[in-house]
């Protein structure tokens, strides 16, 4: 887990499922990408796993 | 090696630059205002400073518009003639300019490349957005896609939940705290209360500031800058025909814009802004000038931790030293090196197009010494930075004042 928030005031597209939080995390075989964390909070440094996109929208949990 | 503007933007010297000046500036009051319409807005802003440099509308040669997002905001497109024509500018070239929140900073810059090459004298660039007309999630979406949406932006990031997470590795990498974003907030509502034009004039204590509701973690409302209604321009000559327009001419001693991922995680270290650094390495080299040097600055404080970043990426201060600057009072409107005397897109309001296009305005007045109370005492060269998106682009000018 490279850094993360916790949204409270999001886009109309997402105004349902606030709080949410996002993060971007350091994939094992290299870059980076923006995902939606699922379950119980995360930290910077975290380790992290898919937990499969749903609706297009990639999501990570706790590992 | 002289005055050589053009080769140290990179560009093959083909022409000798000509000095260039700001020579009028205009702006509307910033806020929310349920009877103006974008149109309308520009060309008071647009009249204003034709007015304030004695110009004629016939006189103006080329025409900018900077603006965000027009078409989304109020169904208009094609705005450029839409607000030239409207200002009784006919059958020069009008264009816009799209960089978000750097529309009209960048229109300042386009300005400037046509003037110092000498192919118009006499050019009008105005800012404008029209943004309360929407509901707040609306607006969300709207600047959400200044970001990259088949990425970043598909997880249901915000603008503010770009910044927040800029701000919580700085503060993993660097120890900034809550309180140094909070006092950059404090900071600019104290100067914007002093100007008349403000969005919100309002002083806030630190207390008020560090336990606003949360928008994205960790900023709270009070980080954010405001959702405004407003327009801004800027008329730019020749130096040597500024005196035909105005007795107290500025002059544009080094700009530079410069470009940058869109996306946020394509960027390796997010605590700093690649395009800002250049930007601002680039205009100090024009002007021949050192950060050090700079008395005061107008920066892009969309979120309060950007200002902090700022004063990083401009060598005002070293990096990861920008919360503990601002904290202890060094960019206070009374501090030794005022950062948003006009109080920032915080407290002043930010109309997305229309910001770079204020700032410059706002470097003017105190460069010209009418701040009214908010006139600080060193005000003869003055930096503006204008930050689009998370970083992609940012402009930087250096103004001076002309002996």
């Amino acid at each position: 887990m490279y850094t993360e928030t916790v949204i409270w005031s999001a886009p109309e597209a997402f105004a349902a499922d606030v709080p949410y939080q996002t993060a971007i995390v350091m994939l094992d075989g290299g870059g980076r990408v923006t995902v939606r964390v699922l379950g119980g909070r995360v930290a910077i440094g975290d380790r992290v796993t898919e937990a499969g996109p749903r609706a297009g929208i990639p999501f990570f949990r706790k590992a | 090696m002289g005055y050589d503007p053009a080769r140290q933007l990179g560009c093959k010297l083909v022409v000798e630059m000509r000095p260039v000046a700001v020579v009028g500036i205009g702006k509307t009051a910033f806020g929310a205002f349920a009877d103006r319409d974008l149109r309308s807005l520009a060309v008071e802003a647009g009249e204003k400073c034709l007015r304030n440099a004695r110009a004629e509308p016939s006189q103006v040669e080329s025409f900018y518009l900077g603006n965000f997002a027009g078409p989304a905001f109020v169904g208009q497109n094609h705005l450029a003639p839409y607000v030239s024509t409207a200002l009784g500018i006919q059958g020069v070239p009008s264009t816009r300019i799209e960089a978000a929140c750097a529309s009209s900073g960048s229109a300042f810059f386009h300005a400037w490349t046509e003037v110092a090459a000498g192919v118009y004298d006499l050019v009008l660039v105005v800012g404008v957005e029209k943004m309360t007309s929407q509901p707040t999630a609306r607006v969300s979406q709207i600047l959400a896609e200044a970001g990259d949406c088949a990425g970043e932006m598909k997880v249901g990031s915000t603008f503010a939940s770009l910044f927040a997470m800029i701000a919580r590795r700085h503060m993993h990498e660097f120890g900034t705290r809550k309180e140094h974003l909070s006092m950059v907030a404090v900071k600019n509502h104290a100067a914007g209360a002093l100007n008349p034009d403000a969005h919100m004039r309002k002083r806030i204590t630190l207390e008020q500031a560090m336990n606003s509701k949360p928008i994205a973690e960790p900023l709270n409302l009070y980080d954010c800058s405001l959702v405004s209604d407003g327009a801004a321009a800027v008329l730019v000559a020749p130096l040597e025909r500024a005196r035909e327009f105005t007795a107290k001419p500025v002059r544009v001693l080094g700009i530079a814009q410069c470009s940058d991922y869109v996306a946020l995680d394509q960027k390796a270290d997010i605590t700093t802004f690649p395009a800002v650094r250049r930007a601002g390495e680039q205009a100090y080299r024009m002007a021949g000038v050192t950060a050090r040097e700079i008395e005061f600055a107008e920066l892009h404080d969309c979120f309060t931790i950007a200002e902090i970043v700022a004063t990083e990426d401009l060598q005002f201060v070293e990096k990861g030293q920008g919360g503990p600057y601002a904290f202890a009072g060094f960019t206070a409107l009374r501090g030794e090196r005022p950062v948003n005397t006009s109080g920032g897109l915080k407290a002043k309001g930010h109309p997305v197009g229309a910001t770079g296009a204020a700032q410059i305005c706002d470097l003017v007045l105190q460069i010209r010494g009418e701040a009214g109370e908010r006139q600080i005492e060193r005000h003869s060269l003055g930096l503006a930075e204008n930050l689009g998106g998370s970083g992609a682009t940012c402009v930087v000018s250096i103004l001076g004042a002309v002996a």
